[in-house]
């Protein structure tokens, strides 16, 4: 390499860039992708919803059906969500604090309702719960069903966040504690359970809003009996078929606002409880 | 907390019954239910022509989504974290969007915005079908696998700064030799984790897929599809349980191969997003 080359190239990087380290064209490029990809598509999602206006929305979305399939949702998101509260606390509990053999496996194993997909959950969930169980329970076609289904797909959240605040919690506080006198119910309330908290919501608040929206899983053991065990997902799926395009825009657009403030809720908590983390300090 | 023995044993019992009863037990059974009859039976059950057929057009959404996400991704990554411009964070944003909008809601949206109604519908009196065809499907893979490679190469690309970049342009290379000399390398490990999440997701989307597809066998079914149709249109439960059991080992071959390069990544930072989550 000469010097001429080197200062040749020099001015290139000297050059103020418009946007940082990126070029306008880039800039543009990317905008325009992502709109096409994610934000055209959920315009026009939005529009088709507002079709006949605001009343027919407000109709679309009160329909006695829609209405019971939301209603079915929520309630079993909910329930499940709670659920995942207690049982993914547990978990990470005996994950972290307990020591047995096959522990690694058990710890691989809550994973793989991340991995799998969603269809191959649902028949999963069939070959031991469905027609002809070996055990004999049938599940399939019932809100337990769903229910099952919503747990499955949902069980890592509250585990994989609750597991490492537990990992990073000293014990010293709890055994000082204990030293004192207090009992075990106690040092769980009053020590762990507040440092555990924030996680136990984040984790409880992306599993209810995964499962609000959940249809693969659902799909083959829910049985989509409509005012039972038809979630809004299912309820979409099936006016697109029977063509009412405005009503299945409408329940969408229903289920959006309400993940997304969930998810929403869970970053302003988050955000508070770095404040005061930093207030700490 | 100072457990005693019987109330830890109690606490573990508890744990582990309820993940043999949601999660062992249904994942044996179905083990159980393919591989009785025999392995020959499991691979006529997989090698039939819609089985293959939905391979390959598994295979080729995959083909054709990776690429893009890659460039795409590693382009969005790069001016999400170089970048100073104002609404930055909107567009970061943006990127986080599909993991919050359920598989069936990607669809109808879709559906809005591309079918012979929407607002592109007309591109289908040009002769251009993408609802109820292949682009479609692809389209809606692409929505819900968008934002892995940005996430994966963002904070690498944060990490490794610029400087050694301007070092290699101050000695002359040219900014395509920077880029695959010195930024390339550095993230490839970021970069690979990102993909295989990106294939994992596009080989087990069903919702957002099921919508935009027409679903006739041997033309418009993917693996996930052919799962679903087996079971509910054919009544050929056997096959439904080998087609999902084929599906269940790739899932855990990615599984395993996320755990060896999440060894390679640096400054692991699992957060428990719903990244991994929702196909």
């Amino acid at each position: 390499m000469t010097a001429a080359t080197l200062t040749r190239r020099t001015p290139r990087t000297s050059k103020p860039a418009a946007f940082g380290g990126v070029s306008g064209l880039t800039l543009g490029v990317v905008t325009l992708w992502l709109s096409l990809i994610v934000l055209l598509p959920l315009a026009a999602l939005v529009v088709a919803s507002l079709e006949g206006g605001w009343a027919g929305f407000w109709d679309a979305v009160t329909a006695p059906v829609a209405l019971a399939a939301l209603g079915t949702t929520i309630g079993i998101s909910a329930a499940v969500a709670v659920l995942n509260v207690a049982t993914g606390t547990l978990i990470a509990w005996v994950l972290v604090r307990d020591e047995f053999h096959g522990k690694r496996i058990v710890d691989a194993l809550i994973d793989l309702p991340f991995a799998l997909p969603t269809i191959v959950a649902s028949i999963v969930l069939l070959s031991l719960y469905g027609p002809s169980s070996p055990i004999g329970i049938e599940l399939n076609a019932t809100r337990w069903g769903v229910g099952v289904a919503l747990a499955f797909v949902t069980l890592p959240f509250v585990v994989r966040s609750v597991q490492p605040v537990l990992i990073e919690l000293e014990t010293d506080v709890e055994q000082a504690a204990a030293s004192l006198g207090a009992g075990n119910w106690t040092v769980f309330r009053r020590v762990i359970l507040p440092s555990l908290t924030p996680a136990i919501l984040s984790g409880g608040g992306l599993a209810f809003a995964r499962a609000i929206g959940e249809y693969g899983s659902v799909v083959l053991i829910g049985g989509n009996i409509p005012r039972e065990t038809q979630v809004a997902s299912q309820y979409i799926q099936q006016q697109i078929e029977i063509d009412r395009p405005v009503n299945a825009a409408a329940v969408s657009v229903v289920l959006l606002a309400i993940s997304f403030s969930t998810l929403l809720a869970l970053r302003a908590i988050a955000a508070r409880g770095h404040e005061r983390q930093e207030a700490v300090r | 907390m100072i457990l005693t023995t019987p109330a830890k044993l109690a606490l573990r019992v508890v744990a582990l019954v309820y993940l043999a009863v949601l999660l062992a037990f249904p994942i044996l059974t179905i083990l159980w239910r393919t591989f009785a009859p025999g392995l020959d039976v499991f691979w006529a059950s997989i090698r039939t022509p819609a089985a293959i057929s939905a391979l390959n057009l598994s295979l080729l959404i995959v083909a054709i989504v990776v690429p893009l996400n890659v460039v795409f991704g590693v382009v969005t990554a790069l001016v999400l974290v170089r970048g100073r411009f104002p609404g930055r964070r909107l567009l970061s944003g943006v990127v986080d969007l599909p993991f919050a909008v359920s598989p069936i809601v990607v669809g109808v949206a879709l559906i809005m915005l591309w079918g012979s109604q929407g607002w592109f519908g007309g591109l289908e009196t040009l002769g251009i079908r993408v609802i109820f065809s292949v682009p479609g499907m692809v389209i809606a893979t692409i929505f819900v696998t968008l934002p892995f490679v940005v996430r994966e190469v963002e904070p690498v690309l944060r990490e490794i700064g610029t400087e050694q970049e301007q070092a290699a342009t101050t000695l002359g290379a040219s900014g395509w030799q920077t880029f695959s000399r010195i930024t390339l390398p550095a993230i490839r490990w970021g970069l690979t984790y990102g993909i295989v999440l990106t294939v994992a997701r596009a080989l087990g989307e069903f919702g957002a897929v099921i919508m935009v597809s027409s679903g006739f066998p041997g033309v418009s079914q993917t693996l996930t599809l052919l799962v679903h149709s087996r079971y509910i249109d054919d009544h050929n439960t056997y096959g439904a349980y080998a087609a999902a059991t084929l599906l269940m080992m790739i899932a855990i071959v990615t599984l395993l191969l996320m755990t060896l390069l999440d060894r390679k990544r640096p400054a692991a930072h699992f957060a428990p997003t719903p990244a991994r989550s929702h196909s």
